[in-house]
């Protein structure tokens, strides 16, 4: 089962849910897709053994066979190259990689290249296997590392994949393809908004979903009510308590810094279980 | 002298729109007969390189200056490498005002620092 953690809001408690999650395993696979700020491995602390660069081709303009046509220009969606009288201009940033321009050009004056956008570490943490994606600094785009940490992921094994905030590319492409995701909010007006945005991008991708709400005892009721007139199903409550948020700020685990939770995440993901078999 | 200015309405009479990529509409404009070509920005809600396409835009009608508001790097970039200069207009003025004042001389021309 391939369980993704999410929410619309950020820093509602994604990475406190996932990793306390993935220690009820027996063994299984964490993947931090959170690719431009990943930090699971903060909590994780996993043992890291492999390395690999990721990047995305991108086009390499050899101007002596270049007729300037501009086709190359005409067919990129991102407006990634420019044509002028006797030059071509790209602008690497903006090029999603997708090899349009060399496929298109008449002259056959394109290559594509390797640019490096980000690493893939994999580790071991105890019984966890570990695997994230870390973008590198100024770079605008993440689903292709996300593309890459995720293909680690074999059919048969257990896997929790913790998201980015929001519900844009990267979001979509880090649960795309989950069996069941957890969505994480707060009960606060801007807990709730984020969230129905995040219930309509997993209705579009037909995952089934279910809640946490994390500092349950904050704010108001507008969470539970919305979760139940959509008939989602509200599978933790977490209160508020310092001694969560300090166990946090060092990088502690919270089944780990309060063992009362153990019990409350085993029937977590047995709840989770459940639902993903019905 | 042919220029373009990124115009919030479609004759002379519209607003200088300072945002490049994304204005409503450009103005090709002879600044000597005015007489002024209306192009719709189909760029404007391009989800990115929005500048880049309108500088392509600008090149292949053969402009001698843009007049915009600030024009970020990569439209920058092209429109340095093709020769076409640019103007900056700071505050909210029409277009026609925008071209006396480039005719009087009265546009800061813009540089950009590379880093």
């Amino acid at each position: 089962m391939i369980i993704s953690v999410a929410s619309g809001k950020g820093g509602t408690g994604k990475t406190t849910i996932a990793t306390s999650l993935a220690l009820c395993w027996k063994e299984g696979l964490f993947l931090d897709c959170d690719v431009e700020e990943p930090n699971a491995h903060i909590f994780l602390k996993p043992h890291i053994h492999e390395r690999i660069s990721v990047g995305i081709p991108v086009p390499e303009v050899d101007e002596s066979k270049c007729s300037f046509c501009g086709k190359c220009a005409e067919v990129c969606e991102f407006n990634a190259i420019v044509v002028i009288k006797k030059k071509v201009l790209f602008f690497p940033e903006l090029c999603h990689g997708c090899g349009g321009c060399s496929y298109i050009c008449p002259e056959k004056a394109i290559k594509e290249v390797e640019r490096e956008i980000g690493v893939v570490e994999r580790g071991r943490s105890g019984k966890i296997d570990f695997i994230h994606g870390i973008l590198n600094v100024g770079e605008p785009m993440a689903p292709p590392l996300i593309r890459q940490v995720k293909r680690h992921i074999n059919s048969g094994t257990n896997a929790i994949i913790d998201a980015s905030p929001g519900t844009s590319c990267p979001v979509v492409e880090a649960v795309k393809r989950s069996d069941f995701c957890l969505l994480v909010t707060e009960p606060t007006p801007f807990g709730l908004n984020d969230l129905k945005l995040a219930v309509e991008m997993l209705r579009k991708l037909t995952i089934p979903c279910g809640v946490v709400i994390n500092c349950a005892d904050i704010g108001d009721e507008k969470v539970q009510k919305y979760c139940k007139d959509e008939d989602i199903p509200i599978l933790m409550t977490i209160p508020w308590d310092r001694r969560i948020a300090e166990a946090y700020s060092k990088g502690i685990i919270l089944i780990d810094a309060l063992p009362e939770f153990k019990n409350r995440f085993s029937q977590l993901y047995g709840k989770i279980e459940r639902l993903y078999k019905r | 002298m042919k220029i373009v200015i990124s115009a919030t309405g479609d004759n002379l009479s519209a607003h200088v729109d300072r945002r490049f990529g994304r204005c409503p509409w450009f103005l090709f404009v002879d600044s000597e007969s005015l007489k002024c070509e209306a192009v719709v920005n189909e760029s404007a809600d391009a989800a990115s390189g929005a500048g880049t396409a309108c500088a392509q835009l600008v090149i292949e009608k053969e402009v001698d200056a843009v007049i915009s508001g600030q024009v970020g790097p990569n439209a920058y970039e092209v429109l340095r490498q093709a020769g076409v200069k640019i103007f900056v207009v700071s505050q909210d003025i029409s277009v026609r005002e925008a071209i006396d004042r480039y005719k009087n001389n009265e546009l800061r021309q813009m540089e950009m620092r590379v880093f």
